[in-house]
């Protein structure tokens, strides 16, 4: 039962995590709408020249319908070598695995056999919510001395904050809602953090009643979703600081945090702006100890004829890009963007921070432009969206749902869900790996998770 | 030279093995990467500085000798109200409950601080971790050994007295051993090894601990039915 040595996957710097062997399968959540299936885990296998390769090889069925599995976690990583709390005899075994609509939870066992992974506890909502304060669970990560889930809303209400709370490590069990002064944060989404400086940062999107029965545009144009992110003391777990970029910046998503934790900067990724369409990534930098915002890329949205838009876009004349999901190469060099509207994943060359260049750019799908694929022709619906990089940076691979009622509003032709990969040259540039397309038909599919770690699951405490 | 060398020989115990297990101890609490050491090197490395390794380590010593000397004081305090013989069954009985405890929950450190930290966080820190994880305990029946030897046959006040001075020495032996090991690894884990080291050699001390404090526990059980 005890390991007498540390879990092979766990790194003490990002740096030596790029020279793990290569991820030989990856973990998908698939959801299926409208009420009959369940949602599943999926198991793709990603061994090169396995008879299977590029193929579901095992789907996991829940046991209830309409979790809407979203974002998912490992339970344990790189961070259990942090010194002041090591743990380095865990595991990573174990998917912790929220249903963002029913507010359960999953803990799925990957370890007997980690192609046919097994569900070992499952967190009822009820409990999840009376012990946590909290319901709609969405991101996690493993930290040093706990696992940390953030949560869309409140226990007893649709409209109450959003936040964060805590698992146990070893048993799972909710240990309590993570803030002891919140200030006046509300909204919550995303959130990660810089270790070494005891920060830990979060995003806003919006409150359930805004995102749950699909984007209400009124509340869009009146500039109600998230436009703050906010800065944390993760020991004393007070809100800090918070920086408001701009009320026209509507929904900032995704964190991407420096992973060598001497470098004090990370990146944020906003869907749209309601005063031009465009979208943007921006990064937060510290100045005389006080936390910045600065936006570093600007994706303007592309021109469209109006019969080809979906009801919601057609008053617009415009595909806005709407970036959904964006993250960071291993060694801070590669920033990866998903531009779901438009249908571009953008590769940006971001060794400085403030002058990230484009480096490289894939399109498929997209609202208007619908691009197939080398193994599946037009019109292809959804584009890139959950974005996932292998520890030594070499292949991304991606998805192409958001939200059940999102993809339903800007795909509404009725959205399939497929996954792709990308191969990257290790001096920028990329390109669609031609035989990889995964079709899961009706089934739609979100985040990527790969066998001991990617890009956006370990945190290091050492520098690279 | 030769009065230099009577001069030790007078206080030095008749008895050495409580001082060797003093000395042993300190240089295993020193080895465990959670003690102390570990926390000092990615200081260092954070703030690209040698030197913030070896002054880490300080504070982290005197918080270790302070968890222990409260110990100590629960010791010389027990002496003056119970019998060596009573202790003694209570030590060996602790240590049991205590190392079956950890041996279930080995893996459960208690959570303080987070990675900035100063020196007095480092102090508090690490007398927290050493007292949580029965530091102090461990060292009690050599404690108990050196209280014995030095009391003579059970002459109470003047067992005290004397007692409490090796048992200063003793604490301040353990955390010169400690210091010494933390200092010694930390040395070789940043000047040889490297950080790989982390991943590949890091054998479960946590268990390796729990083990440690049965094996004690059961040495102390074995005094207390051989007095």
């Amino acid at each position: 039962m005890a390991l007498w040595k540390p879990d092979p996957s766990f790194y003490p710097s990002a740096k030596m995590a790029m020279q793990a062997p290569p991820e030989r399968h990856a973990y998908v959540a698939a959801l299926n709408t409208g009420g009959g299936k369940p949602d599943a885990i999926c198991v793709v296998d990603l061994e090169p020249g396995s008879d299977t390769y590029s193929q579901v090889v095992h789907t996991l069925e829940l046991p209830n319908i309409g979790d809407e599995l979203h974002h998912f976690g490992w339970n344990a990583c790189s961070s259990a070598l942090c010194p002041y709390a090591p743990h380095p005899h865990l595991e990573r075994r174990y998917l912790v695995v929220p249903g963002l609509r029913s507010s359960r939870i999953y803990i799925i066992d990957t370890k007997p056999d980690p192609r046919q992974p097994q569900i070992v506890k499952t967190l009822e909502p009820e409990t999840v919510m009376a012990k946590s304060g909290y319901s709609r669970p969405h991101t996690v990560h493993c930290g040093p001395d706990a696992i940390y889930v953030s949560a869309m809303g409140s226990a007893n209400g649709d409209d109450g904050p959003g936040g964060i709370f805590l698992l146990d490590h070893f048993s799972f069990e909710v240990v309590g809602p993570w803030e002891l002064d919140r200030g006046d944060q509300k909204l919550a989404y995303d959130f990660w953090w810089h270790l070494a400086e005891d920060v830990l940062i979060s995003s806003e999107w919006a409150k359930p009643s805004q995102f749950e029965n699909g984007l209400v545009p009124e509340d869009l144009l009146a500039n109600k979703y998230g436009h703050r992110i906010h800065f944390w003391d993760l020991r004393k777990r007070k809100l800090k600081q918070s920086v408001d970029i701009g009320a026209e910046h509507q929904m900032l998503l995704e964190l991407r945090p420096a992973h060598d934790p001497t470098k004090h900067y990370g990146f944020a990724g906003v869907v749209v702006s309601t005063e031009d369409l465009s979208a943007s990534v921006w990064t937060w930098y510290r100045e005389n100890d006080e936390w910045q915002m600065k936006k570093v890329i600007t994706i303007p949205p592309v021109p469209a004829d109006e019969a080809d838009l979906p009801p919601a876009l057609k008053p617009f004349k415009a595909v806005p890009p709407l970036v959904s999901d964006i993250d960071l190469s291993l060694d801070d060099r590669f920033l990866y963007v998903a531009c779901w509207g438009i249908g571009e994943l953008h590769q940006y060359d971001v060794s400085d921070p403030f002058n990230p260049k484009l480096t490289g750019k894939v399109e498929i799908g997209g609202i208007v432009a619908k691009k197939g694929h080398p193994k599946k022709s037009w019109p292809l619906l959804g584009a890139p969206q959950m974005v996932e990089i292998s520890r030594d940076g070499r292949r991304v691979y991606f998805t192409n749902s958001l939200y059940s009622s999102w993809d339903d509003q800007f795909y509404p032709e009725g959205m399939t869900g497929w996954m792709v990969k990308v191969n990257t040259d290790p001096d920028g540039g990329m390109r669609l790996d031609p035989d990889f397309f995964i079709d899961f038909g009706t089934t739609r599919v979100h985040q990527v998770r790969l066998e001991g770690g990617d890009a956006s699951t370990d945190s290091y405490c050492y520098p690279s | 030279m030769v009065t230099l060398l009577q001069i030790p020989t007078v206080t030095l115990p008749e008895a050495v093995a409580p001082w060797l297990a003093v000395i042993a101890l300190g240089a295993f609490h020193g080895l465990n990467p959670g003690m102390g050491w570990l926390f000092a090197l990615s200081r260092g490395l954070q703030q690209h500085s040698e030197k913030v390794i070896w002054v880490s380590l300080l504070p982290i010593a005197v918080g270790h000798a302070a968890a222990i000397a409260a110990v100590v004081v629960l010791v010389f305090a027990g002496l003056q109200w119970i019998s060596l013989s009573a202790l003694r069954w209570l030590t060996a009985v602790l240590l049991l409950t205590f190392g079956f405890y950890k041996l279930a929950n080995y893996y459960r450190h208690p959570r303080w601080v987070g990675m900035k930290v100063g020196n007095r966080d480092l102090f508090f820190w690490s007398f927290l971790m050493a007292s949580a994880h029965g530091a102090g305990l461990m060292l009690v029946p050599a404690l108990l050994g050196l209280a014995d030897a030095h009391g003579g046959a059970h002459s109470g006040h003047h067992m005290a007295v004397s007692g409490s001075g090796n048992l200063v020495l003793a604490v301040v032996l353990h955390s010169l051993a400690m210091l010494l090991v933390m200092g010694a690894v930390a040395w070789i884990v940043y000047r040889k090894l490297g950080l790989a080291v982390l991943r590949q050699q890091w054998i479960n001390f946590d268990l390796i601990w729990a083990i440690a404090l049965l094996v004690v526990g059961a040495i102390a059980l074995y005094i207390a039915l051989a007095h």
